[in-house]
């Protein structure tokens, strides 16, 4: 594509703000953001091989106030893009598209994700599971 | 009405660069992605992780090994076609979206490569 300005397709602004909209637009952010978990995931797997001062140090940082806020962010970011993932891969099948499905399905992605998300977040924080 | 050839939309010769390869490997991908991540959810729940004994033990048996390699290199190879895309998506300048798809290629091959090399360092005994 030539660098000099050309005439744009109506984007955002032009629409009106839905559901489904806003899930794309979320699963978008939570694909990124989980890429970044991913990095997070290799280092916590390194720390691992790396012996117990290693791993010591990398929970250390994992359950830190900033560590468990971005980990509950990702995961409620990795139920929500695994959850709707499973409905863009119904839409793929070519089911699902009618106005009454998508919205079920809609909502079923969003609250499981806030369940589910709540519930492990719940456990890590409250359980102990990494204290 | 497309004025393009199903041919030259295949082989990748218009301004979408490429035909369906990408889409296949985004979805395949994905399904593969389903179970291992009910897999790790299910195993780290169970796990205490502070106790760094236990998680080699867990991590060092051959199955688990074996599915957390695979999570690691699918989620990587997943997440390489994602970002990309958003790469081609929001990056306007050609020099720096080939700087991001370039860069992108060198960041997932090096983390994923060095995660794999740990899970093995653990699961053959070497921690």
């Amino acid at each position: 594509m030539p660098d000099r300005a050309r005439p744009l397709s109506p984007h955002l602004q032009i629409y009106r703000w839905q559901m489904g909209n806003s899930l794309s637009i979320m699963h978008r952010l939570s694909g990124v953001f989980l890429a970044l978990g991913l990095l997070a995931l290799c280092y916590w797997l390194m720390s691992i091989a790396g012996g117990a001062a290693a791993y010591a140090a990398a929970m250390e940082a994992l359950v830190s106030p900033l560590g468990l806020l971005v980990l509950c962010g990702w995961i409620f970011a990795f139920f929500f893009h695994l959850l709707n993932g499973i409905r863009h891969l119904f839409w793929d099948a070519g089911r699902g598209f009618e106005a009454a499905d998508r919205r079920i399905s809609g909502w079923l992605v969003i609250v499981g994700s806030v369940a589910f998300s709540v519930g492990v977040c719940a456990c890590l924080l409250y359980a102990g599971a990494v204290r | 009405m497309s004025l393009r050839s199903p041919l030259g939309r295949v082989l990748g010769t218009g301004s979408a660069k490429d035909g369906t390869a990408h889409w296949w490997a985004q979805r395949v991908s994905a399904v593969a992605l389903v179970p291992l991540c009910v897999w790790f959810v299910w195993s780290l729940s169970g796990l205490s992780l502070r106790d760094h004994a236990r998680v080699v033990a867990w991590l060092a048996t051959p199955l688990n090994a074996l599915l957390m390699m695979f999570l690691v290199a699918v989620a990587a190879y997943h997440a390489f076609l994602g970002t990309c895309v958003v790469c081609e998506d929001y990056v306007p300048s050609h020099a720096a979206r080939v700087f991001w798809l370039v860069s992108l290629r060198f960041l997932y091959l090096i983390t994923s490569g060095a995660a794999v090399l740990a899970v093995l360092r653990v699961a053959l005994g070497n921690v």
